[in-house]
């Protein structure tokens, strides 16, 4: 109770060096559409984690599908954090999954933050698939959504 | 609370507020089982500050004896100790007892507790009618007591003396003074409670503000939070009490955040000192007391303070039921707390952190385990897996830092850092000391040697997996198996470490994650290369060498691999068959020439694109391309056209493979239905059978269909880990090239198909050889197929224009589809001639020879000679299968009328066709189908061939009489398109040479445009006797238009006219009733018909039918009828009669009959017939006529065009009416009645024909019909 308070007027003392990971964009079938990572050396384990992070995000789904009737809500929260990772994920209507897979030290990002990355990403998502040359199932190949992805990247917080 | 093996000091959970007890001991005691029971029995509203929400609490409390002690002292914060509420119990009823003792020492209680500041006391007065009755001289009215204690203590505060009555006794008094007892004390509780408390939380709130403040330190502020903690603890206010740790933990990480940050606090300091132990979580205890007083001296490291914030949270939670918030938190403890002494970048020796973690792992596991049952621990998997598989991780990490995991085992150095980090574990703690499984004495043992390691090790990873497993978090089972692979793979175990590669792969593979596919297939081909499992290892390699993943380097370095084993020496007999996916790809297939359609022995190229993977260029030995052969059995009518639009230009492309998208799954690839239409046709006059729509690729949609209900393994791509080996196919026909590079990327190679036996060829396989090893592809889809077939020559003859004129040269065209016969030269073609379509030879006649292609490859010139019999057309050496044209110019007579009569007679029985002609539906001109019989030197029968050809014109011809004199008309009509000039239009008798035909056209030329008609007349002129028949012929030259008058061709059309001569003239006049000038209507009239003989009878008629009157006189008997059809005239009287006619010139007959007209005006006089009336004859029996009969067949088609054409008044084949008559003829023979026969058009001339007479209106007219219509 008191602690929220402080962890607030202590917010703004506190660095505004924002280190994300990486995004994923994962298609309905479990394949990846888009996924890039900050940090090159780390790819492999990225891809690894964006990939087991599947088995909540589908976990997720299901306990969501259980309780029909009302909308469902497209954001999925932490998925599971790691010693290193902190991984979000956000499933659209169509069963497109986002992954955002935030670095552990980096603590400036809030759930709100993570909303609203996750709902740019959405936006952009859709325009991509908005575009008639597209062809849905194919890996996205959009400048514009690099660009939101990149510009999410190299935000600080 | 279950392991609690020692009390702890003063702080346990059996903590209650104090109370302390002054005055009568011995009273109290008596009292206090009731009271410590009847105290908490009663919930209480306990309402907060702050805004909290009241809560309904049960109070206890710990009765000590009130010592002077006991007080807080000044300064002192300690809430736990904090006496709540003092009470002073006394039974004093005595005034002077009360007086002597008890008021002096109440009045001591009181100021020690005034000088304390404690406000919260109570002083019970106990009553009971025993002491009443003890002291019976000094009793006082209850009441008064009491009293004098209010007066003397309870200044304005009467409630704070209370009175109980009879507490020993079970009164319905005792029980209600026993309640307001409590009550009150309840009330003083809690009111002591708020107000102390209050006061705390407002210090201790003071205190956090001053936070910033240099002097201030964390670890005191904890001690005085955790004593708020503590409190509600004890009041088993859990919620309120985990409420303070939580506050306690965040700000605390905000702190280390912030430090982060650059935000450094003093007091930070203490907790940035190098780790030194890292003996895990503790969760057995309640109060870790060794870390709280670590903290409280400010010596306690951060693991330590937040090992202590953990358990105390933990213990709580436990409290309140909540043991999977435990592990959640306990899993967020252990990353944060890695993070956070990163963050403060506190020195930890290697290896330090991974004990802890994998120690608190357990620790909370353990902790957990014991108070859930087993059910519920398998329920809640999803919560305590991560836990486990955490610790995995970290004991992994640990065995490799110790050295555990290699094969040789640890090194002196490892052996080291082992014996450091086990020092930091220090000694194990006592509660734990005689637990087997404690997880301070795994984490020794597995350290302590490599097969312990190996069996902890283990352990947990298949518990972890088994977890993951369970809820169904297979990704995550398989990264954990992953991770046990690569330690398989250290301790040299690459059997094991395989399993689990492929079985990972595999979940990557089918997911279409490509840098793990990489990642995993490289280690599995670690794997393969230790086992020596060359096949598989090749194949991986292979795959490798062509990932896009992978660095150039490397990639070049597996397709060395792959290159080497396939370069080196030794027995070529035993082959490596590896998947060709892997290696290159099929990406397109064409034909050349492009209809992938030839004739046997032709050339058929097939050029295929393949796509090499291999990142350098590789020589191929051979490819090959194995073939099935299916022999067509002449049904080539059922191709389907599937097949076409599959060789579309020749060209086949192949959907590419999963490697070029870039890794997408095989899943996502849904082949779309590839449905194709198949027309069954008859083989013999190629009418549609059936029709069907079938789709050829079922057995890939019906099976993805399956596999995606049941998640089953994906389809073979070439992502798959292996490729099952494939075998190539022996023995068949293949399509080979050998000795070719290919360079990475596209390549085309072209083979040459054989095409020597007529069928179908599909291309099975592919098959590349390099060395010993053979990259196929098993099956190539879409199936690609070829056809060869072998062609019969075939001639055929079409016009050159349509439609083909009879009686005009046409040219023809001939082609000749010389399929597999070669024309040699001398080779000619033998055409019967025949009389009815000659064939002009012309000098200049040119053949053209076209190759398959239609290309024209030669020209030559044809030599005809034409014999009586054949013409004989040489042709110039053509090769197979060209196309060898020329044309020539054929003339078709058109048969003249009735000269087929003879002719047909004498070819009956003959097998030599005549042409015949006929009505087409479709042209009103008359057709004749006239056939060819060609003699060709690749066969011993004839071609017989047929041409059908068109009379251009239609003919009609008519007798007209006047009187004696005859005239013959000729109606031509031009039924064609093409306009032509008519010229020399010419009518001659054969048999009558006294005859002369005046022409009574004046034009010689004239045209006949299409569609029209000319008419003709001649007038007949004869000097002894007309002819009773005459046979003529018209004829007339034509051309079309605009052509020279060489061009001109004769048209002949042959008639024949019987019974030409008049015999009778018919005359008919109508007198008007005597005494009238004219006709009335309504008023008989009289009718003369007067019949003359106008010729000596002939002597056919004579024959025929006449007879001798008893005078001698020859006489023949007529019938004349009147009829009036359009109801002008009423005759009166009989309207028909029969006259004998003397058989003699101008014999005369009158008849008289009486007629009537019906109207006024000019009628036309009614119509008189004359018809011949043969008696009956009972014994003549004529047999009919064969030739009439005949005669009547023939002709039954040329009759049946000039009846089409609705005219038949005047004109009437010689033949049929004659015929229909001889059958009239015949069947009234038989019967027993007269008959009647008609003349012949030209024997009777009627001069009153079409000849009217005024009628006028009858006399009286004054009745007027009027009809309105």
């Amino acid at each position: 109770m008191f602690g929220d308070s402080i962890r607030k007027c202590l917010a703004g003392l506190q660095g505004t060096q924002t280190w994300r990971v990486g995004i994923a964009v994962i298609a309905k079938e479990n394949y990846p559409l888009y996924i890039r990572s900050v940090a090159s050396q780390s790819e492999l384990k990225f891809h690894y984690t964006v990939h087991t992070s599947l088995d909540v995000v589908e976990e997720k789904i299901s306990a969501v599908g259980k309780s029909l009737g009302d909308q469902r809500e497209l954001y999925l929260g932490l998925l599971y954090p790691t010693e290193d990772y902190k991984v979000y994920g956000y499933v659209t209507n169509s069963k497109v999954k986002f992954v955002i897979v935030v670095d552990s030290s980096n603590t400036s990002l809030r759930d709100n933050e993570i909303r609203s990355m996750f709902r740019k990403l959405h936006n952009s998502f859709t325009d991509v698939m908005c575009n008639p040359f597209h062809n849905p199932g194919d890996p996205i190949q959009s400048k514009a959504f690099d660009g939101i992805v990149s510009g999410m990247m190299v935000q600080t917080g | 609370m279950e392991c609690q093996e020692e009390k702890p000091i003063i702080y346990t959970m059996e903590n209650k507020p104090i109370v302390t007890c002054a005055g009568d001991q011995e009273l109290f005691r008596s009292l206090y089982t009731t009271l410590a029971q009847q105290l908490p029995r009663e919930p209480m509203e306990w309402r907060r500050t702050y805004g909290r929400a009241p809560k309904m609490i049960h109070l206890e409390a710990n009765f000590v004896q009130f010592k002077e002690e006991l007080l807080p002292k000044e300064g002192n914060k300690a809430l736990l100790t904090f006496p709540f509420l003092h009470i002073y119990w006394t039974d004093c009823c005595d005034t002077e007892a009360y007086k002597g003792s008890v008021k002096e020492d109440m009045l001591r209680w009181q100021n020690s507790l005034r000088t304390h500041a404690s406000p919260d006391w109570v002083i019970i007065v106990v009553e009971s009618n025993d002491n009443k009755k003890k002291n019976k001289t000094n009793i006082l009215p209850r009441s008064s007591i009491v009293d004098k204690i209010r007066g003397d203590f309870c200044n304005k505060q009467n409630d704070r003396c209370v009175v109980l009555s009879d507490p020993l006794k079970d009164t319905s008094r005792s029980q209600e003074s026993w309640n307001s007892l409590l009550l009150k004390l309840r009330t003083l509780l809690l009111m002591s409670f708020t107000k102390n408390l209050g006061r705390f939380e407002d210090d201790m709130r003071t205190l956090r503000e001053k936070r910033t403040q240099p002097g201030w330190s964390f670890c005191e502020y904890f001690m005085v939070q955790e004593e708020l903690a503590f409190v509600f603890e004890m009041l088993q206010q859990f919620e309120d009490a985990l409420v303070q740790y939580d506050e306690l933990d965040a700000l605390f990480t905000q702190y280390v955040l912030n430090f982060g940050a650059g935000d450094t606090a003093n007091w930070l300091g203490s907790f940035c000192a190098p780790v030194r132990n890292w003996s895990g979580l503790l969760l057995r205890r309640p109060i870790d007391m060794e870390k709280r007083d670590g903290i409280q001296r400010g010596e306690a490291s951060l693991l330590d303070l937040r090992s202590y914030l953990f358990s105390r949270q933990c213990t709580l939670l436990i409290f309140l039921q909540r043991p999977w918030e435990v592990t959640l938190r306990a899993l967020e403890l252990l990353h944060n707390c890695v993070q956070e002494l990163r963050l403060l970048e506190v020195s930890v020796l290697e290896g330090a952190l991974d004990c802890w973690v994998f120690l608190s792992c357990l620790e909370v596991l353990h902790r957990i385990e014991g108070c859930c049952d087993q059910a519920q621990l398998a329920a809640n998997c999803s919560h305590t897996v991560g836990l486990w598989a955490y610790a995995t991780d970290k004991l992994k990490s640990l065995g490799e830092l110790c050295g555990l995991v290699s094969e040789k085992g640890p090194t002196s150095e490892d052996l080291n850092r082992t014996v450091d980090l086990l020092a930091g574990l220090g000694d194990e703690r006592p509660e734990t000391v005689h637990s087997l499984q404690s997880p301070y004495k795994k984490l020794k043992e597995a350290l302590s040697s490599v097969e312990a390691f190996e069996r902890h090790y283990l352990d947990l990873s298949h518990a972890a997996m088994e977890m993951y497993r369970a809820i169904g978090r297979l990704r995550s089972a398989r990264l954990v198996g992953k991770s046990l692979a690569e330690f398989y793979m250290r301790k040299g175990d690459a059997e094991r470490a395989e399993n689990f590669l492929q079985e990972a792969l595999k979940s990557y593979v089918s997911e279409g994650w490509s840098l793990p596919v990489t990642h995993t297939r490289r280690q599995i081909a670690e794997c393969q290369k230790l086992l020596g499992r060359t096949e598989d290892y090749l194949q991986t390699s292979a795959l490798l060498a062509g990932d896009v993943n992978l660095s150039t380097e490397e990639r070049k370095h597996f397709c060395q691999e792959v290159l080497t084993y396939a370069g080196k020496p030794g027995d070529q007999s035993h082959k490596v068959t590896l998947s060709m996916s892997v290696f290159t790809e099929l990406t397109r297939l064409q034909f050349h020439p492009a209809k992938a359609s030839v004739h046997s022995g032709a050339v058929l190229q097939v050029e295929l694109t393949l796509r090499c993977l291999m990142p350098v260029s590789v020589h191929l030995q051979q490819l090959a391309a194995s073939i099935h052969f299916e022999v067509n059995h002449g049904d080539t009518l059922r191709r389907s056209k599937g097949h076409q639009r599959q060789t579309n230009q020749g060209t086949v492309e192949f959907s590419l493979g999963s490697s070029a998208t870039g890794g997408m799954p095989a899943s996502a690839l849904v082949p779309s239905l590839e449905l194709d239409e198949v027309q069954d046709r008859s083989p013999t006059d190629n009418s549609l059978n059936s029709t069907a729509v079938v789709c050829r690729n079922t057995h890939l949609l019906m099976r993805l269909h399956d596999s995606s209900s049941s998640s089953s393994s994906p389809p073979d791509t070439p992502n798959c880990i292996n490729a099952a080996p494939v075998a190539m196919k022996e023995g068949a026909q293949m399509l080979k090239v050998q000795d070719v590079t290919l360079e990475p990327g596209n390549n085309s190679i072209i083979l040459t198909a054989p095409s020597e036996r007529p069928g179908t060829y599909i291309l099975r396989q592919l098959c590349v050889t390099v060395g010993h090893v053979q990259f196929v592809l098993p099956h190539i889809y879409p199936s690609v197929q070829y056809d060869v077939y072998s062609q019969e020559p075939q001639l055929t003859v079409e016009p050159l224009s349509e439609p083909l004129l009879a009686g005009l040269p046409q040219m023809v065209k001939f082609t000749l589809l010389t399929g597999h016969y070669a024309v040699k030269k001398g080779d000619a073609l033998q055409l019967s001639n025949t009389e009815t379509m000659p064939v002009f030879p012309s000098s200049s006649c040119s053949a053209c020879i076209l190759s398959p292609a239609d290309e024209l490859v030669g020209e030559s010139l044809l030599s005809i000679q034409a014999s009586e019999k054949v013409t004989s057309i040489s042709l110039p050496p053509t090769p197979p299968y060209h196309t060898l044209e020329f044309q020539l110019q054929v003339l078709c007579i058109i048969p003249s009328g009735s000269q087929r009569l003879p002719n047909e007679r004498l070819t009956n029985g003959e097998v030599r066709h005549r042409p015949r002609s006929y009505s087409h539906p479709d042209t009103p001109m008359a057709a004749i189908d006239q056939r060819m019989s060609i003699d060709c030197p690749w066969s011993i029968y004839s071609t017989l061939l047929a041409l059908t050809f068109y009379i251009p014109f239609k003919t009609k011809h008519s007798l007209l009489s006047a009187g004696n004199r005859k005239y013959i008309q000729v109606w031509l009509r031009n039924v064609s398109d093409v306009n032509f000039t008519l010229a020399d239009v010419k009518l001659s008798e054969k048999q009558q040479a006294s005859l002369e035909l005046q022409s009574l056209n004046t034009k010689t030329q004239q045209l006949l445009c299409s569609r029209h008609s000319v008419f003709c007349l001649w007038e007949v002129r004869w000097k002894d006797d007309l002819p009773l028949c005459l046979q003529c012929v018209f004829s007339a030259n034509f051309s079309p238009l605009n052509q020279d008058v060489s061009a001109f061709k004769p048209f002949h059309y042959q008639f024949q006219l019987e019974r030409v001569p008049t015999l009778y003239s018919v005359k008919a006049e109508i007198f008007p009733p005597a005494g009238e000038q004219h006709c009335r209507s309504g008023l008989l009239c009289g009718l003369e018909v007067c019949i003359t003989r106008l010729t000596e009878p002939a002597e056919a008629e004579l024959a025929e039918d006449s007879k001798t009157d008893s005078d001698g006189l020859k006489t023949t008997k007529l019938m004349y009828e009147v009829a009036d059809s359009s109801s002008n005239w009423a005759v009166c009287g009989r309207s028909s009669g029969t006259v004998s006619m003397p058989m003699a010139a101008n014999a005369t007959h009158k008849v008289q009959i009486e007629v009537m007209p019906l109207f006024a005006g000019h009628l036309p006089f009614p119509k008189i017939k004359v018809l011949k009336y043969l008696p009956h004859t009972p014994s003549t029996t004529i047999q009919p006529d064969p030739d009439s009969c005949l005669e009547n067949d023939s002709l039954s088609l040329l009759d049946k065009t000039l009846e089409d054409q609705g005219d038949t008044a005047s004109i009437r084949s010689r033949g049929s009416i004659h015929s229909v008559g001889s059958n009239e003829h015949q069947q009234q023979r038989s019967s027993t009645m007269p008959r009647l026969e008609p003349f012949s058009p030209g024997q009777v001339f009627n001069h009153s024909q079409s000849q009217q007479v005024l009628v006028l209106p009858a006399a009286d007219d004054h009745i007027i019909e009027v009809n309105a219509t």
